[in-house]
């Protein structure tokens, strides 16, 4: 039996770690029918999970599940699946678009649960022979647009849409199910113009008007305050503070959303280099990364310095050493060094003495079937043909140069392995970062991008590796960059942050200013 | 200016995406007077190879329309359409219902088939079209076994004239004769020395309307989906597996019937070659219409169907006529369909990378006009 005077919604005590990393800790949620739930956080608060853990997803039940409660009208719930969720009325609009480019606006829809016209076909060889309605299909995907309050047209290819009408078409998607009570949009602005976010807000509104519950992720806080009934601020994995949003303000909420009570102390050893030359100058980069597209970026940095860049996801940080290296199609003109550098060749900056540590390290970073001594080595002998012997006609590998240098960073970086001859794939995340670090310092670069070095690592590991940069930093005189999702890795590591937003440089600020001031660039311009 | 210089970029991307058809036009052209045929001649052999080849060449639609490519185990239907033909044969069932017993008799051979190489081919997504090729080679083999060792010991064959002098195993060479056309004269008319043979044109009709037809239903619908996005699909709750599976069932029945049509038109075939080529050969006359590895209509089909076979029957005779020898013709034309799918391959990649730098062109354009605007 329904209760009647339960909350929709109400989340008790939900804890959930991946493999002993603790990701979210006793979060307690209550909804009611009809209202709005803003939700905030920084990158990696838990905010994601969190609701990936309500919508049932099978990421969480392959990493052994969540502890705690999870109860709708009352009744507690365990769903297996998104689509037993989707049948309890709960449904979600993620970040990325799933939507087939090809159909109609009315097609997307309707995915999977068009109106069909009985055949006789179908009597003979089951339903799926049936012809669809399309008529039906366009009344119900426009009456689902209608609710929305929005207009978009519902025979326009998606493929040919701009990517607000993309947004609204996947929220339809969700209104034109009859049962839906509960409405998951995560970072649903993140793409869209200010015009088309705020009759997103609108919408918003008109759905809480007709009893249908909104649970709002974003970033742009003026519109959580816009548009919300209750603000709930994680970071790392708890609750921090829930507020009905007209008691708080924007400033507020960044200091609870980045505010840590270590932070102020650890950013100390910051250096003023701003007489140093400028040893790498970006002009008018842009970068066709998808998802991290990046336009209009100046930048100089200081040699000797370490700068970091940060910001949200998806606003393009690391678009722009992936294009400055060549890894995605970029435009613009770099110089290092005085000299200009090539965009789109990788080569020309390896040459340069520009050294790269991917964020992808499985898949760019390194050869997971060779042993770490071929790790370690093989670009230095690529690139500067470094532990060869060179016997004119051909060349030949200088075994033992290349083990000495693998055991030296694998002391170094106290790389956890059974020797030098072992497989980096047998490594663990952590040490795995460490050994893409040493295939960089094996480069000896004068610069070294490193992008998101922490990323999936444990707080241990985390130290070692940022330690190592500072000093290779410091000992070998090397301009490092560090691209990262953490504002407070990037404090106690730089020395100037410079924060993306919305594919551009928001600002530039010096690592000891306090983290309210970084919170306010990040979500400065978000596009 | 600019508005021109976006015309010509409109015109040169419509010969860059009709390449292959066009130079089809452009081979059969200057082919036609050197071959020395008369217009008649070339319009009834057309005709003919149009009834023969379209219903096979047809069969491929559907696992394209599901994004899984050119079908080049569409041979295991031709294989399960000679079986049909073989035992027919034996049964001395003859004309039409002998026609029509073979492709019932091929249709569960044919799911068999279909149900095996679609859950090979879901087992290796994105890599359909090679998978495909190397299954047909392999049943290939199991074909082989079976007509040449089960036929007669296992699947009775009663009469001496199709099995092997040791006493089991089939032929080299199965006649058709007591049906050879029997599908093409039935209803056929001849207007001005072309004879049409209207019943196969009608049956070939009435394929494209199912496939139409089949383009509207749910499962077309979600064949559709998973050819563009399979994720988006799984989301959906469509079953994305038994779809593509389904898809390359529908399309070896198809394929199926398309060899029985082929064959009674031929009179007779080669036991243990005749479906060899006939993947190879549709999939080229598929590509010469202009399809693609990811699109393909009915219109590709038959415009297909027309230009290779024009240059089919032309090739030899314009051969003789430049070289003296008949052979160059027929190597020519092998080696043009091979040649035709290796470029329809590499141009399904090519447009692909070029529209990943127009993104690219975009965005640097963008931020121009941004900057313009900032001044």
């Amino acid at each position: 039996m329904e209760n009647h005077n339960a909350p929709l919604l109400e989340m008790r005590n939900i804890k959930k770690d991946f493999f002993g990393n603790q990701v979210l800790t006793d979060i307690n949620l209550t909804l009611q029918p009809g209202e709005v739930l803003g939700l905030v956080g920084e990158n990696g608060a838990g905010k994601s999970t969190l609701m990936k853990i309500l919508f049932g997803m099978d990421v969480i039940r392959e990493t052994g599940g969540y502890e705690g409660e999870i109860l709708l009208n009352g009744q507690p719930v365990k769903f297996n699946s998104p689509f037993d969720a989707l049948v309890a009325g709960i449904g979600m609009v993620h970040q990325e678009f799933s939507l087939i480019p090809g159909f109609t606006a009315a097609e997307n829809i309707l995915l999977n649960r068009e109106p069909t016209k009985k055949g006789i076909a179908a009597e003979a060889f089951g339903p799926r022979l049936n012809t669809l309605d399309y008529k039906e299909i366009n009344r119900r995907a426009e009456a689902a647009i209608d609710k929305m309050g929005v207009k978009i047209s519902a025979d326009m290819t998606i493929s040919d849409m701009p990517v607000g009408h993309k947004q609204f078409t996947e929220i339809a998607r969700e209104l034109s199910k009859e049962q839906l009570r509960l409405l998951i949009l995560d970072e649903p602005t993140a793409v869209l113009t200010e015009k088309e976010a705020e009759s997103l807000l609108q919408s918003i509104r008109s759905m809480a008007a007709q009893g249908i519950s909104v649970i709002f992720i974003t970033h742009r806080l003026h519109e959580i305050l816009a548009v919300c009934d209750k603000v709930v601020v994680m970071r790392d994995g708890y609750v921090v503070k829930e507020s009905p949003a007209k008691e708080i303000d924007v400033p507020q909420i960044t200091k609870w959303m980045v505010g840590r009570e270590v932070a102020a102390g650890s950013a100390a050893e910051v250096r003023d280099l701003s007489g140093a030359r400028t040893i790498l100058s970006v002009r008018k980069l842009w970068v066709d990364m998808p998802g991290e597209t990046v336009r209009n970026v100046n930048l100089d940095v200081r040699e000797g310095e370490i700068l970091g860049i940060g910001g949200l996801a998806g606003q393009g940080k690391l678009g722009i050493p992936n294009g400055i290296m060549g890894l995605y199609e970029a435009g613009g003109t770099v110089e290092f060094d005085g000299k200009p550098i090539p965009l789109n060749s990788p080569r020309k900056c390896l040459d340069a003495s520009l050294a790269f540590v991917s964020e992808d390290r499985r898949g760019v970073g390194l050869l997971l079937d060779e042993s770490l001594e071929w790790n370690v080595a093989f670009s230095a002998m690529q690139i500067q043909n470094k532990f060869l012997y060179d016997f004119g006609l051909f060349k030949w590998r200088n075994e033992s140069a290349i083990r000495s240098v693998t055991n030296k960073y694998i002391s170094d970086l106290q790389i956890k392995c059974t020797g030098s001859k072992q497989k980096a794939k047998e490594l663990s995340g952590g040490n795995q970062q460490k050994v893409c670090l040493a295939k960089a310092f094996a480069l000896e670069p004068k610069f070294l991008f490193v992008s998101e070095p922490t990323r999936g690592i444990d707080v241990g590991a985390k130290a070692l590796v940022l330690e190592a940069l500072k000093r290779f930093n410091r000992e070998n005189g090397v301009t490092v960059v560090v691209i990262s999702s953490e504002l407070e890795e990037l404090r106690q590591t730089c020395d100037r942050i410079a924060i993306v937003s919305g594919g551009k440089i928001a600002g530039i600020l010096p690592a000891s200013e306090p983290s309210e001031a970084f919170g306010a660039l990040m979500v400065s311009q978000v596009i | 200016m600019k508005k021109k210089q976006r015309g010509t970029f409109n015109l040169g991307r419509l010969l860059q995406n009709n390449i292959v058809p066009i130079m089809f036009l452009g081979i059969c052209i200057v082919c036609f007077p050197l071959s020395g045929r008369s217009p008649a001649y070339l319009l009834n052999e057309l005709v003919t190879r149009l009834g023969r080849n379209t219903f096979l060449v047809l069969s491929l639609l559907i696992p394209v329309m599901a994004g899984m490519g050119m079908n080049f185990a569409m041979t295991l239907g031709a294989m399960a359409g000679q079986i049909g033909l073989i035992l027919v044969a034996d049964w001395q069932i003859w004309g039409i219902p002998g026609i029509i017993l073979a492709m019932i008799v091929s249709i569960p051979i044919s799911i068999l088939l279909g149900v095996f190489c679609g859950s090979m081919l879901n087992k290796a997504k994105g890599r359909e079209m090679i998978t495909s090729y190397i299954i047909a080679f392999f049943m290939t083999g199991v074909y082989q076994l079976v007509v040449l060792f089960m036929m007669g010991p296992i699947i009775p064959i009663a009469h001496d004239s199709l099995k092997l002098s040791r006493g089991f195993g089939i032929r080299n060479t199965v006649s058709l004769l007591n049906m050879r056309q029997a599908l093409d004269n039935l209803l056929a008319i001849n207007v001005m020395g072309v004879k049409i043979p209207v019943l196969t044109f009608l049956i070939i009709g009435v394929l494209c309307l199912v496939i139409i037809w089949f383009r509207r239903t749910k499962l077309g619908q979600d064949m559709r989906a998973v050819a563009q996005d399979m994720e988006v699909a799984r989301d959906a709750g469509i079953n994305v597996d038994r779809t593509r599976v389904l898809a390359i069932v529908i399309s070896t029945v198809v394929a199926g019937f398309g060899m029985i049509i082929y064959l009674q038109n031929m009179g007779n075939f080669s036991t243990y070659n005749a479906h060899s080529q006939i993947g190879m050969f549709s999939i080229a006359a598929l590509l010469v219409g202009g399809a693609s590895v990811e699109k393909a209509s009915i219109g590709n089909a038959f415009l297909g169907v027309i230009l290779f076979h024009m240059m089919f029957i032309m090739a030899p005779d314009a051969a003789t006529t430049i070289t003296g020898d008949s052979m160059i013709g027929e190597y020519f034309r092998t080696f043009v369909s091979y040649g035709v799918i290796t470029v329809a391959l590499i141009m399904y990649e090519t447009r692909k990378r070029r529209n990943r730098s127009q993104t690219g062109y975009l965005l640097a354009l963008a931020q121009k006009e941004e900057e313009a605007r900032g001044k």
